[in-house]
């Protein structure tokens, strides 16, 4: 633990006391590969509804891949993702999104050509009307549900701590707070699955730590989270169950405790034999 | 000026206000009739620059689906004896097939692809527009009936001015409304990024399609209503030419503005005729003032402009 973290934060103890949820995601022999490197390599695992699940590993350990892989922006070369018990592998992210899957992005994905609000209110796009003509021709039950919509996105985005920017151009606000805007606007989809890349990527200590409080009160909603992040200290304070990554493969899996202590897994990241 | 980008209704009236005053201060005719151009200019730029501007795509094809209306209603008129109003919408309705045929595969393909493949579209509209002479009259174009409607024929450049201005008011509104509205958003998130906009459930490639047809219906619509209020239609009106010339406007007067592409459209229309002092370097002072625009403002005329006001209203 402390040879991973350098800090003696304590893993969650409620943990080992939690019931086990249902499975939500369940990945199963899942492989990609790209011109013959494979990059994600007959991996299986499961997630629990309700769990913060972490994925970890060293950098090319294949974590953002498989986020691609299950949210459809890759297609799998083999293996199946089963999201709430139906096949979905390899299906377009948006009707994954239509399912209740969303995710944030390592990079950022912002709509720079709008406003921050406005960002937040195109994750509500599933529950609007957006066909042509009630848009062309500005239905009252669409401006009214468009109104509703605004308010909704703007408490999302008090939620994250992103008041002062109801207002601001998404390509006016500083790093951190993009960081949270793309978790507001996956929020606003009300996904039961919500896969967060590197959220505390770039961020100073006390970001970070806004940030798990955000993610503890999304997964205290009901939402059920995977992240991947290399902030050791956010993923064994607020994580029920971790899947440790190297080269594309699952090298160990358990509660932060079970996985910080896996002699394998210190070896992975200090690059050495334990 | 900010009113006029961010404020629907102010911006309407405006807009509506400048179209009332403005024959007041034309002395005839030939002024009415530079209008009207910019006019028909304009609404296709409004409909060409939710494309350009909203959805972040481009066409250069665009006057091809403009020569489709015209021609539509050209023949069907002319030929066949429809009512104007019928030819109107059977033009508009084909190109809207048209385009939603031909977009599915070709919105797959992104910047300098998509510009070819658009292009490749109206070529391919103009040639037949010029060979299918039978049909079309061929490069020395066709004569098109006048405009009637419940037994009222529109003629006569005062007559198709207020036509014209209402029809513009009616697009722009039309235009303000879609981008303010959900479809409008996603459009907008198309552009800004296409993988965020499909994880919280936008289908990218249903979006990218409707809004190519529905800016070729808008060009249909105008090409049908400028064949009958010019009389004479020759595919030069559907060249690729002319494609780029509606693309320059939409860039020149601000993407994804809507006040700025009928600002564009209105100055482009309204340059040449103002460069013909310069006789022979007409095309060279055009061209000019298109680069030097383009180069000090890179965002187009409208939200150049619309960026230093409040900054005059600071100092």
């Amino acid at each position: 633990m402390k040879m991973l973290t350098g800090t003696d934060i304590a893993p969650d103890t409620s943990t080992q006391v939690r019931r086990v949820g249902r499975p939500i995601l369940k990945v199963e022999h899942l492989s990609r590969e790209f011109g013959g490197v494979l990059a994600i390599g007959d991996l299986s695992f499961t997630v629990a509804a309700g769990d913060i699940h972490s994925i970890i590993g060293p950098n090319g350990a294949g974590k953002t891949t498989l986020f691609n892989l299950v949210t459809g922006v890759y297609k799998p070369s083999g293996g199946r993702v089963l999201f709430d018990g139906a096949d979905v592998s390899g299906m377009a992210p948006y009707k994954l999104a239509a399912r209740g899957m969303s995710r944030t992005f390592q990079n950022l994905q912002i709509f720079f050509n709008m406003t921050a609000l406005e960002n937040v209110m195109v994750g509500r796009h599933l529950h609007l009307n957006t066909r042509l003509l009630p848009a062309l021709f500005r239905f009252p039950s669409l401006v009214r549900k468009d109104r509703e919509a605004r308010d909704r996105a703007a408490r999302l985005m008090a939620d994250v701590g992103l008041s002062r920017y109801v207002d601001a151009d998404a390509a006016a606000m500083p790093y951190g707070a993009l960081k949270r805007l793309e978790i507001a606007r996956a929020l606003a989809s009300e996904p039961k699955l919500l896969l967060l890349d590197e959220p505390a990527a770039g961020l100073n200590a006390t970001e970070s730590r806004e940030i798990d409080e955000v993610i503890k009160t999304v997964a205290a909603g009901g939402i059920t989270v995977i992240l991947v992040e290399h902030d050791m200290k956010m993923v064994m304070g607020i994580s029920h169950r971790i899947t440790a990554l190297n080269h594309g493969r699952k090298l160990a899996e358990g509660t932060p405790e079970e996985v910080a202590t896996n002699p394998e897994v210190v070896a992975a990241y200090l690059g050495a034999a334990p | 000026m900010n009113a006029l980008l961010h404020g629907r209704l102010t911006g309407l009236l405006v807009l509506g206000a400048v179209i009332a005053i403005l024959p007041a201060f034309l002395p005839n005719n030939f002024y009415l009739d530079i209008a009207i151009l910019a006019g028909f200019n304009a609404m296709v730029c409004v409909g060409l620059n939710l494309l350009i501007g909203y959805a972040g795509q481009i066409s250069l094809g665009h006057a091809g689906f403009f020569g489709i209306g015209a021609y539509a209603s050209a023949v069907l008129v002319g030929t066949y004896g429809w009512p104007p109003v019928l030819a109107l919408l059977a033009g508009a309705a084909a190109v809207g097939l048209l385009a939603f045929l031909v977009a599915k595969p070709i919105l797959r393909l992104k910047g300098h692809y998509l510009a070819m493949a658009t292009l490749g579209i109206g070529i391919i509209v103009s040639i037949v527009l010029r060979t299918e002479s039978g049909l079309t009259g061929g490069p020395d174009g066709m004569m098109v009936e006048p405009f009637r409607i419940f037994g009222v024929e529109l003629y006569g450049e005062k007559v198709w001015y207020w036509v014209v201005g209402v029809l513009l008011v009616g697009v722009v509104w039309l235009s303000l409304n879609l981008i303010d509205s959900p479809m409008g958003r996603a459009l907008r998130a198309v552009h800004g990024s296409e993988v965020a906009a499909e994880v919280v459930g936008v289908d990218t490639a249903r979006f990218k399609v409707l809004v190519f047809a529905l800016s070729a219906v808008f060009a249909s619509v105008a090409g049908s209503l400028f064949a009958h209020y010019a009389g004479l239609i020759t595919p030069a009106k559907a060249d690729f030419f002319k494609s780029i010339e509606l693309v320059t406007m939409v860039v020149f007067g601000g993407m994804a503005s809507t006040f700025g592409a009928v600002v564009g459209a209105v100055v482009l229309t309204l340059l040449p005729q103002a460069l013909t002092v310069f006789q022979d370097y007409q095309q060279i002072v055009l061209g000019g003032i298109l680069m030097a625009t383009m180069v000090f403002m890179p965002k187009g005329l409208l939200p150049t402009l619309a960026a230093l006001l409040p900054a005059r209203r600071r100092a």
